[in-house]
């Protein structure tokens, strides 16, 4: 079937087979393998993306179903020149992250939160975080990472970054 | 792993969700898809068809008339969570899941799917709900009594589809769960609600369907205590993985007695 993804502002024309998941023709069909697969079933959170900047599980949704719409995955977080965003640079500079499987999701779902509350506390950034596992960290350095990430964006202009 | 092959219907209209559902063998709708697509995934099931109910139009609203919230069976999680006009569903809505969850789930689907543990099935019994359903040979109301038939079954048939839902908007309520770890389902769910002199509580997890206890409003010192008491006695869960069935009525018992603290006034206690 043949769908238009409009991802991290690019259009895309694609054919795909209706069982073919969005994290599947992110990674397979468009070479976007940022996105990571863990569970396959809508459990870890690692292929988190934003479709019209919801967060959504790319596991779950059939890129047949995404036709039309704007994804924003984890390539499209750093600026052209490859400046960091201010979450992946809180993630290096906190230890957010060990082995980053579960990290492009950790910061698509980071990204949302603070985009829809930008300072949440936290208790809140445990609570939003908690759909998405991690198996090496032990979540501080994460939960440190969104919330110095959290105060660094409320500080800094904001043209840079989405 | 992947999901089997199947031929994928994208529905212009609930008629056209209803001729493709009916047209086909084994044909599910796919709404939210945060229950089925793990199904798929898992290879539990080989739907030929899925018919694909997301973009058909108007079934998105939110609107109450005569105390009543009509929602629009594709009314997301996210946006149930987000409305005031049932504070009750609004609050159910909230504990599901997590936030990729809600921004795809929706409310004609959980309803639909009926697991014993979901929020919004005892959000649906507690205020004495209906959904309304299309199917080959028109619409019809069904009400939250005799929509949930067991674990995971309903009294919809295989062409018809959940197209509204209708909550009362309850003069008081309550909700409260406990669960494993943030987001997963309940292992105890209790809603609450009062109308008038009558209170109706729902306990999800206890059973195949939510487990219903209505009775009249009860007043005064220790009603709190009697209603939660008589819920716990009420109830016949079984053990699982997640918890003994002992486990499960005094989570009963104490998850009742916060979702009635704001249903039940009692009397303020005399200083000592």
């Amino acid at each position: 079937m043949r769908i238009t993804l409009t991802v991290n502002g690019d259009r895309h024309r694609l054919d795909v087979e209706p069982r073919r998941t969005l994290a599947d023709a992110l990674r397979e069909d468009l070479g976007l393998t940022g996105t990571h697969l863990g569970c396959e079933h809508g459990v870890c959170g690692a292929c988190t993306v934003l479709l019209d900047g919801e967060p959504v599980r790319a596991c779950l949704l059939f890129a047949v179903q995404a036709d039309g719409c704007g994804v924003d995955t984890v390539e499209g977080l750093a600026t052209p020149d490859g400046t960091l965003h201010p979450l992946q640079e809180a993630f290096s500079v906190c230890h957010g992250l060990q082995c980053g499987a579960c990290t492009p999701g950790m910061l698509m779902t980071a990204a949302h939160l603070l985009a829809v509350e930008p300072s949440p506390d936290r208790e809140r950034i445990r609570a939003e975080m908690a759909g998405n596992l991690c198996r090496c960290t032990g979540y501080v350095g994460i939960v440190d990472a969104v919330a110095s990430a959290a105060g660094v964006m409320a500080w800094r202009p904001r043209e840079d970054h989405d | 792993m992947k999901c089997p092959p199947f031929e994928y219907h994208r529905a212009t209209s609930v008629d056209d969700a209803v001729a493709a559902l009916a047209a086909a063998e084994d044909s599910k709708i796919l709404a939210g898809g945060q229950s089925l697509v793990p199904v798929l995934a898992l290879r539990l099931a080989r739907p030929t068809v899925l018919v694909d109910v997301n973009r058909i139009p108007g079934l998105d609203g939110l609107d109450v008339r005569d105390g009543v919230l009509h929602a629009g069976a594709l009314v997301r999680h996210a946006a149930l969570a987000r409305q005031a006009l049932h504070p009750l569903a609004a609050a159910a809505a909230a504990s599901i899941g997590h936030a990729a969850i809600r921004s795809r789930g929706t409310l004609g689907g959980s309803l639909a799917h009926a697991d014993p543990a979901a929020e919004l099935p005892a959000v649906l019994r507690a205020c004495d709900g209906a959904v309304v359903v299309a199917g080959p040979d028109g619409t019809r109301r069904v009400g939250a009594d005799a929509l949930f038939v067991g674990a995971l079954q309903t009294d919809l048939a295989e062409p018809e589809m959940i197209t509204g839902v209708e909550l009362g908007v309850p003069d008081a309520w309550g909700f409260a769960e406990f669960a494993r770890r943030h987001g997963d389902f309940a292992v105890v769910s209790v809603a609450a609600a009062r109308f008038g002199d009558r209170l109706r509580v729902v306990v999800g997890g206890v059973a195949g369907v939510p487990h219903l206890l209505e009775t009249s409003a009860p007043s005064g010192t220790g009603a709190l205590d009697e209603v939660a008491g008589a819920l716990a006695d009420d109830v016949d869960p079984s053990s699982d993985l997640h918890g003994s069935a002992g486990h499960r009525r005094a989570l009963t018992r104490e998850l009742a007695r916060r979702a009635l603290a704001d249903v039940i006034t009692e009397p303020a206690r005399e200083p000592t």
